[in-house]
């Protein structure tokens, strides 16, 4: 049945065994097919011939072959592979596994993938960590739409290597004409979307054609069979040990005052104790003295490996740092131009502020709206104003402060990187870096002579932010208005910045999607920190109805200087009272989005101040406010 | 030239980059430590990975008063050894109730380890926990993530993981989630014992072979390890050489007779042998998708 017959060596002489299986390669790919492509089979197919299937695990199989199987009475190999009970019932795969065989030359982590379109996440997940994809084709149904996304998915995650497996010989009668048609038919379409090599086969999964053996079934057919190809394929070892030298420091090592370690994961080139490095974002350069490991110093240590190094100077170096060849360092910068894979159900939000994770780095980060989205199944460019679940686009993006980066293309450690939402923690994409924008590297911070300070003390006053957060109709005007009146007759400076009056100029071209209603704050945000340099005591009043963007404004603003006032009026309450009509309008259906109606307000989970209006006056309210802002509460 | 990885130094590497990742995240992590295999290799990359300070965690072993009496001085050892502090947890509701695996049947795991585990990492407040699974151990475990997030009462929801990108963990949880963490998710039973051999790493002696004395119970060959095993009338310890593929609760650990004694024989029958791992213990008999309801319910 199987090629490998490691039975008698292991018998005769183990430890010859185990010297050769010490010093196996590691090979990471994903297999991507469609539905009924056979994948499942295959991957069971795979485990069963390299022996990775014992006895009671074969004799469960055939029980639940004849219980559940899809192949009568012979052995469903999918059934190997399928996994939570779930899915199990519904017969689909719906989630990333990783399955693990072994051949005598190398190990195989083998990612498994779905096929469906809503499942474009798991792909790129899995493609993420592969070095090898294998496509797989029905032969009876030829390229599918599946299958140019699929391959489209792997060529964007960098994968380089592209098994073309048509499948299912057996059932086509194992046709070279047909087979001929399909890798002709795919390799047009390979070029067109920049795919410069893939390496086909006819298979069968079901009946092991050209999996481990050749098959007699198909003379015509003079390539490597599956397992032979993925053993023998180059891993680009060389080529990685060749890149310049990147490690981005996870951990400083200081057990004692004599010794002080940075610890990683190299991400490209070779180090020696003597290079010269460079420290980045920070830029001092100094040399290697050290590769110190549990197993002892390393003269020479490579992308991979795992280490610790101690350097030759005192330099400043900790997490999120990038070591790098002194001669030939990554860039540093925050303004990007990225790809974006959208993950969450939650769509992106222009504007909205991310956890970006590289490396071991992590900042804060918002993207603009996407230059285009991709129809995965067309590669054709569209229109997009937002991304959802599933979506990919290109757009920019900007970082809170420098990153150190590579293009994706040259650098999957430093290149990819994933954007988390700050207030479920949830990771909601995935993103790959493709350069840094010029403008990033041209705009400087301009320092003045008469800073922030000097304008607050020449007005005598400490500037803060009060922020009035509430349902539309809740009072947040009136009491903002009753605050500044009075704060006027104590001499502050102070500046109202009212939503409906900002919507008339500053911000007229925003409408009241949620993507709107970000960019709607964001900008109030940045005027109000202006306000605040100028030394002023600047009240808003906007529903603001995000928690996530209040907490960006909060952000903005130099600590102690923003109160978040949480004018709490129920909705049935602001629905009774509806000063301006817009309550009325948006239960008729003749205003969308509107807050509380069809459009979510988030109320403030820890804010300065709890007003509740139906208890107190505006007047009432305006004195907490004022005592807030004194520091009296 | 190039310097040629192999896989068991790609594995080493990745694992080691996961315990730093989390160190330097996390608040308050913790090794579960169970003495086993696994944990052997998991406890050896730790001391790799943070070398040449010790692992900046405590290891915590969630005791049932069950075990092998070799696996506590095994244990005893490796906290020495290594430097790291030892936190021994026995749940004390069980110990009270006097739960043994005599009587008390898949109740015994439930309150020692399942209980037992939520009660130690509640106890010390600690918000993630390396664990030695594998995920070529079980088809469910296939599909778990390297960061298994729970919430705030231990529960794993398996339609609301993070998808696991590149090298790129996201750690960040709210108050009161925690995180488990499988640093050796990756490795077969294979590259356990490989690595065990290549790394010299210490191991239970129940894995080697040995005249040991034992009683047949229901197909499975236990051992008569201390004075509380109870005979059934008529039964009588009989001394066979056998060895242990997995290690529990000793009157729950099925023995295989074997006359493997060293590392390599051990090696060389697991495989030629054709049972796989998980049949000498007994939480799998049941049914396929148990291990799946056990994990959804805390058990790791």
């Amino acid at each position: 049945m199987s090629v490998y017959e490691p039975e008698a060596l292991i018998a005769q002489d183990i430890d010859a065994y185990l010297d050769q299986h010490q010093h196996k390669s590691l090979l990471r790919f994903i297999t991507c097919g469609s539905v009924d492509d056979g994948k499942s089979t295959l991957i069971g197919r795979l485990l069963y011939e390299s022996k990775m299937i014992f006895e009671d695990q074969l004799a469960a199989l055939e029980a639940d072959s004849k219980r559940v199987g899809t192949q009568g009475q012979n052995i469903d190999f999918a059934l190997l592979v399928d996994g939570l009970a779930a899915e199990r019932e519904q017969g689909i795969t719906i989630d990333v596994a990783y399955r693990f065989f072994t051949t005598d030359k190398r190990k195989f982590i083998v990612a498994d993938t779905p096929g469906h379109e809503q499942y474009t996440r798991n792909m790129v997940t899995g493609a993420s960590t592969a070095d090898l994809a294998v496509i797989l084709i029905d032969a009876r149904k030829g390229v599918l739409t599946q299958t140019r996304r699929h391959s489209y998915l792997a060529h964007l995650l960098g994968i380089r290597k592209l098994v073309l497996a048509v499948n299912k010989m057996d059932l086509v009668g194992y046709d070279q004409a047909i087979y001929q048609a399909i890798v002709d038919d795919y390799a047009a379409f390979a070029a067109s979307i920049g795919i410069a090599h893939f390496t086909p086969m006819p298979i069968s999964g079901y009946q092991g054609d050209n999996v481990t053996t050749r098959s007699a079934n198909t003379p015509w057919y003079q390539g490597p069979t599956l397992i032979g190809h993925l053993e023998t394929v180059d891993l680009d070892i060389a080529a990685d040990q060749a890149k310049p030298f990147r490690l981005p420091v996870q951990w400083v090592n200081r057990p004692n005052q004599d010794f002080r370690g940075f610890a990683g994961l190299i991400a490209g080139g070779t180090v020696k104790p003597g290079d010269q490095v460079r420290i980045l974002p920070s830029g001092r350069v100094t040399t290697v003295s050290r590769i110190v490991t549990f197993d002892g110093d390393l003269a020479v240590a490579v992308a991979g490996q795992s280490v610790t190094l101690t350097l030759a100077d005192e330099v400043d170096c900790s997490r999120g740092d990038v070591i790098a060849a002194a001669d030939d360092p990554c860039q540093v910068a925050d303004q990007f131009e990225a790809t974006i894979v959208w993950m969450a159900a939650e769509p992106m939000l222009p504007g909205r502020p991310y956890w970006l994770k590289l490396g071991t780095q992590l900042v804060s980060a918002t993207i603009q709206a996407p230059k285009y989205q991709v129809n995965v199944n067309t590669m054709a460019h569209l229109a997009a104003k937002t991304l959802d679940l599933n979506a990919i686009g290109v757009a920019n993006l900007s970082t809170d402060r420098p990153i150190s980066f590579e293009s994706y293309a040259d650098s999957r450690d430093l290149g990819g990187f994933i954007l988390i939402d700050k207030m479920t923690n949830a990771t909601v994409a995935a993103g790959m870096l493709h350069f840094s924008l010029r403008r990033s590297q041209n705009v400087h911070w301009q320092a003045f002579d008469v800073g922030r300070e000097a304008h607050a003390r020449l007005k005598n006053q400490k500037p803060a932010v009060l922020w009035f957060t509430g349902l539309s109709g809740a009072g947040k005007s009136t009491i903002a208005n009753t605050v500044e009146k009075k704060l006027l007759r104590m001499n502050r400076h102070t500046f109202l910045l009212d939503g409906d009056n900002v919507r008339h100029g500053l911000n007229k071209d925003l409408g009241f999607t949620d993507a709107d209603r970000v960019e709607n704050i964001r900008r109030v945000g940045e005027v109000a920190r202006l306000m605040t340099d100028a030394g002023l005591v600047v009240l808003t009043a906007f529903i603001s109805p995000f928690r996530a963007e209040r907490e960006m404004v909060r952000q903005m603003m130099a600590p102690g200087e923003f109160f978040e006032i949480f004018v709490d009026t129920p909705l049935a309450e602001a629905e009774k009272r509806d000063v301006k009509g817009l309550y009325q309008k948006a239960r008729a259906g003749k205003l969308k989005n509107f807050t509380g109606i069809d459009s979510p307000y988030e109320p403030p989970e820890h804010p300065d101040l709890r007003i509740d209006t139906s208890i107190m006056t505006p007047d009432e309210a305006a004195e907490l406010v004022i005592a807030l802002l004194l520091g009296e509460l | 030239m190039s310097v040629e990885l192999t896989h068991l130094r790609r594995l080493e590497a990745e694992s080691i980059h996961i315990f730093r990742e989390v160190v330097a995240e996390a608040e308050s992590p913790v090794m579960l430590y169970s003495v086993g295999k696994d944990s052997a290799v998991m406890l050896h990359l730790a001391r790799k990975a943070f070398f040449p300070a010790s692992p900046p965690f405590p290891m915590l072993h969630v005791d049932t008063t069950w075990k092998f009496r070799a696996m506590y001085e095994m244990r005893e050892r490796m906290a020495a050894e290594s430097g790291m502090q030892l936190l021994v947890h026995q749940n004390p509701d069980a110990m009270a109730r006097g739960i043994n695996p005599f009587d008390h049947g898949s109740l015994h795991t439930d309150l020692w380890k399942t209980e037992g585990l939520k009660q130690a990492l509640d106890k010390y407040g600690f918000d993630a926990a390396f664990g030695g699974a594998r995920r070529d151990e079980e088809k469910s475990r296939a599909k778990e993530r390297i960061f298994s997030f729970r919430s705030a009462n231990h529960r794993w929801d398996p339609k609301n993981q993070r998808p696991e990108l590149w090298r790129l963990y996201n750690t960040r949880k709210a108050k009161g989630e925690s995180i488990r963490v499988f640093p050796i998710s990756n490795w077969t039973e294979l590259d356990i014992w490989q690595y065990i051999h290549l790394e010299s790493i210490p191991i239970v002696p129940l894995y080697f072979a040995e005249e040991r004395p034992t009683v047949e119970r229901d197909g499975l060959i236990l051992m008569v390890d201390d004075d509380r095993f109870r005979l059934k009338p008529g039964e009588r310890p009989v001394m066979r050489s056998v060895r242990f593929r997995t290690l529990g609760c000793y009157p729950l650990s099925g023995a295989v007779e074997s006359q493997a004694k060293t590392l390599p024989e051990v090696i060389q029958e697991m495989l030629l042998t054709t049972t796989s791992e998980r049949q000498g213990r007994a939480i799998d008999h049941d049914q396929a998708a148990s291990m799946e309801k056990k994990k959804q319910e805390g058990y790791f």
